[in-house]
């Protein structure tokens, strides 16, 4: 087994198809969020909405972590960045996140060292390999990434790396779907729950959902047929009229998630008051910062930032779009303020979010793309 | 027509707008982006390079020019090299600035003649390294039948370049009949792919050691012009040729796509990969399709000869791989669709700068 | 929001008691094994890697059991299908 090819399987994918087309009531339209990013770059890498029925829609979340950082944090960074000795690293999805004043590409062309790393603990190297530098790790990422940042913050402090620090920009995803969930106009039926986050904080955090608000969610693999399988079963709870919370990916999450990680982030890290979400607005209780007892490896003490929060335009949009309340098109700012070349809300900055990609192929219906790939 | 579906035809129609017309470089300052063959490289080429010395024969933005002297059809074209790492597995910074010219002469079906090699170098560069360089260039010019016959050598201020860059330019003679052109492709051609893709592209990335990674892989640099002579006398009716370089295969169908007005439907299952490349791939969060190649080329052929193309290829050791790996359809004009393993579908887009590793 | 990686373990760092290096179609890397400690990790286990750490040991038995289930609905289907072809008999 490699775990991967063996859920990438046409055939089996086709008779999950059969079996989801069957589970649809005849008139009713079905729309399902997949709260991770990574769910959405699997869903647009193969292509699974050509299993899907026409009345069966998946609604991209809010799980993007470079997506939903506000344009304020991400000019502090750069401030950080611009100072002579520092190196800041960071991992390749950040490079074209756009602040109030360009990305970290357009601050690297201007002279800052920005350097691209693939682990937390690869700026720890850097640190070591420079000792008149000061290295600072742009720490993103949900509760998946945070216990890395953590890990790595602990080995820094037992090794006494002085240069070594972090700009910790952790957010929690429980916050965010809350405030989804909250909204008054939801038009959601069930949600294809955040795998990897899942085998840091287990399953039993999303229980409200089920519980409260009467939604299943299915905590899904990342194979293209883990998420084809989640959506068949979030419809057979809708089908059977329940709420529940289940586990497609049991082969990785363990139902209680992994207490090492979490209790690596609570040493290390602790919630802030509220933070902001591109999009989303202020959330409250929804990241983490690094707490007194680390004050020495955290950027955001050590470094005079800004802290200017640059304000989303007033008129964009996405948080309705992210709800599925409105469609890209409708959004005020949609292609005039707002392109992939300038964005201005997080449904535009990666190239799979519902605005980019709207913009850049909605010319083309889903019918129209597939007739043109017939074999 | 409902009142949204109006609106929506608007909004639609305001992007369409917006995408015709001519490009601008919104950025102050050039970055890496640029330099990457995805969008932005194309919107500085079109508003810079082609807004100060447009003319027909550069209009055309091939990989190089066929210029008619007297009775003789003449290739041109320049290139210049900025690898980082100088040195990695399955070649160096030499071998690249005789490969990429020589190729880029080929792709119009030309015979490579000559050479020449300009040099700029930082001050503090060793001379032992030098000579490892000039050695692998005269060995890549000698194995691929070319001279290199003047050049220039330059030395910056140490700290003002990263120890050697090279540029080539080479003159090759066109003497078959070909009419090659990007914007030649037609509507029931197959597209081909000489051999394995993004050898090259993830040897490199993980030779920087940024990564930490090992793999057993190494570059794909070689030169193609006997390859595509076997090609060309298996298959008059080849009709774009190209080496995927930046950007990788899925840049050069989509300058392919936009510049003969047509679609082409790539069948992911049927592109070359080595299993090295598709795990580095994984690993890094990349797509193998957008990875560059060095020695490796995509070929648009007439439909009937598709199987006599790969053949001829695969006949070559540099071609074992080849294969038939999508078609050309009329439509929907200038898209690269993609029929994936899985049985879905996608639109291969144009990357906007380098394929960068993911965490997300 | 996570890209992670199914790898296999070949080898725990003697020098380093937190680190192992995994590989994938023979591609290899060092990670951090930190987070399992509790669990114990070997040569042949396959852990699944984000940003360099090991989240998670994958159950193989877990695995073998979705993909079981999904064979009994691909079965089911192929029944189906055949069930479809079979000329239907005027009563």
């Amino acid at each position: 087994m490699r775990y991967v090819d063996e859920y990438r399987d046409a055939d089996k994918a086709r008779a999950l198809a059969t079996e989801i087309a069957a589970l649809c009531e005849p008139g009713r339209q079905y729309k399902f969020m997949e709260v991770c990013g990574g769910h959405t770059h699997t869903i647009y890498k193969h292509g699974i909405d050509d299993y899907l029925p026409e009345s069966v829609q998946l609604v991209h979340g809010p799980g993007c972590p470079v997506c939903v950082i506000p344009m304020g944090r991400v000019d502090d960074a750069i401030a950080i960045a611009e100072q002579s000795d520092v190196i800041m690293a960071t991992f390749g999805d950040m490079m074209r996140v756009p602040g109030g004043r360009g990305s970290f590409f357009d601050s690297k062309a201007a002279g800052a060292d920005v350097r691209m790393v693939y682990s937390p603990l690869d700026a720890l190297t850097l640190a070591r390999r420079n000792p008149d530098k000061r290295v600072v790790f742009m720490a993103i990422g949900f509760e998946t990434t945070a216990p890395s940042t953590a890990m790595t913050v602990l080995r820094a402090a037992a090794d006494g790396v002085d240069n070594f620090s972090v700009f910790c920009n952790h957010v929690t995803i429980i916050p965010a779907i809350k405030a989804i969930l909250d909204s008054p106009d939801l038009r959601l039926d069930g949600f294809i729950g955040p795998g990897h986050v899942s085998t840091v904080i287990g399953c039993r955090p999303y229980e409200f959902i089920a519980r409260h608000h009467g939604k299943p969610l299915v905590c899904a693999g990342f194979e293209p047929l883990d998420v084809l399988q989640s959506v068949y079963m979030i419809m057979r709870q809708l089908a059977d009229g329940r709420a529940e919370v289940e586990n497609q990916y049991a082969r990785v999450v363990p139902w209680d998630g992994n207490a090492k990680a979490l209790t690596a982030i609570a040493e290390v890290m602790e919630l802030r008051p509220y933070f902001e979400w591109r999009g989303l607005g202020f959330i409250s209780q929804s990241a983490l910062k690094v707490r007194d007892e680390y004050a020495a490896f955290d950027a955001e003490r050590i470094f005079d930032v800004p802290g200017v929060r640059v304000a989303d335009p007033k008129a964009c949009q996405c948080g309705e779009v992210l709800k599925g309340v409105i469609k890209p098109w409708e959004c005020k700012v949609f292609g005039t303020a707002c392109t992939p070349e300038t964005p201005i809300g997080t449904c535009m900055v990666s190239s799979e979010g519902a605005c980019a990609a709207y913009y850049n192929f909605g010319r083309f219906s889903r019918a129209h793309v597939h007739e043109a790939t017939k074999r | 027509m409902s009142d949204a579906t109006a609106r929506e035809q608007q909004v639609l129609d305001r992007i369409e707008q917006a995408r015709r017309r001519p490009a601008r470089v919104t950025d102050e300052r050039i970055t890496l982006a640029h330099g990457a063959g995805g969008k932005a490289t194309h919107r500085l080429i079109e508003a810079v390079f082609l807004g100060a010395f447009r003319n027909p024969v550069l209009e055309a933005l091939e990989d190089q020019a066929v210029i008619t002297v007297g009775d003789q059809r003449l290739a041109f074209t320049t290139d210049s090299f900025v690898v980082s790492p100088l040195f990695f597995p399955g070649g160096d910074i030499g071998d690249l600035a005789v490969n990429g010219t020589v190729n880029d002469l080929a792709m119009s079906g030309a015979r490579p003649l000559c050479l020449s090699a300009g040099f700029i170098l930082e001050e503090g560069f060793p001379v032992a390294d030098l000579e490892r360089i000039t050695a692998s260039m005269a060995a890549a010019a000698s194995n691929a039948g070319v001279q290199i016959v003047t050049g220039d050598t330059k030395v910056v201020e140490r700290g003002k370049g990263d120890g050697c860059y090279i540029n080539t330019a080479g003159v090759g003679v066109v003497e078959r009949s070909v009419d090659l052109g990007a914007g030649k492709a037609q509507a029931g051609d197959a597209v081909v792919v000489s051999g394995p893709i993004g050898e090259h592209g993830i040897t490199v990335m993980l030779a920087r050691g940024e990564l930490e990674i090992e793999a057993d892989v190494q570059s794909d640099t070689a030169p193609l012009h006997a390859l595509v002579d076997s090609l060309l006398d298996a298959a008059p009716g080849v009709h774009c040729l190209r080496d995927a370089t930046r950007g990788g295969v899925a840049t050069v169908l989509n300058e392919i796509a936009t510049a003969s007005h047509i679609a082409i439907a790539l069948e992911e299952d049927r592109v070359p990969v080595r299993p090295a490349v598709s795990g580095a791939c994984e690993l890094l969060g990349l797509d193998p399709l957008y990875v560059a190649c060095e020695g490796r080329f995509v070929a648009v052929v007439d439909g009937a000869q598709a199987d006599a193309a790969v053949d001829a290829l695969r006949a070559h050791p540099l071609g074992e791989s080849a294969a038939v790996v999508g078609r050309v359809n009329a439509d929907p004009e200038g898209l690269v669709l993609l029929r994936t393993a899985f049985g879905g579908t996608r639109i291969v887009d144009m990357l906007v700068g380098d394929p960068l590793p993911r965490i997300c | 929001m996570c890209l992670a990686v199914p790898t296999e373990v070949v080898e725990l760092r003697v020098d380093e008691p937190d680190m192992a290096v995994v590989e994938v179609s023979g591609v290899r890397r060092a990670i951090n094994i930190g987070l399992l400690a509790s669990e114990g990790v070997r040569p042949g286990d396959w852990v699944l890697v984000h940003v360099g750490f090991a989240m998670s040991k994958i159950d193989e038995a877990e695995a073998r059991a979705t993909l079981r289930l999904l064979e009994e609905l691909g079965q089911a289907y192929d029944d189906e299908l055949a069930a479809l072809a079979q000329p239907v008999e005027d009563d």
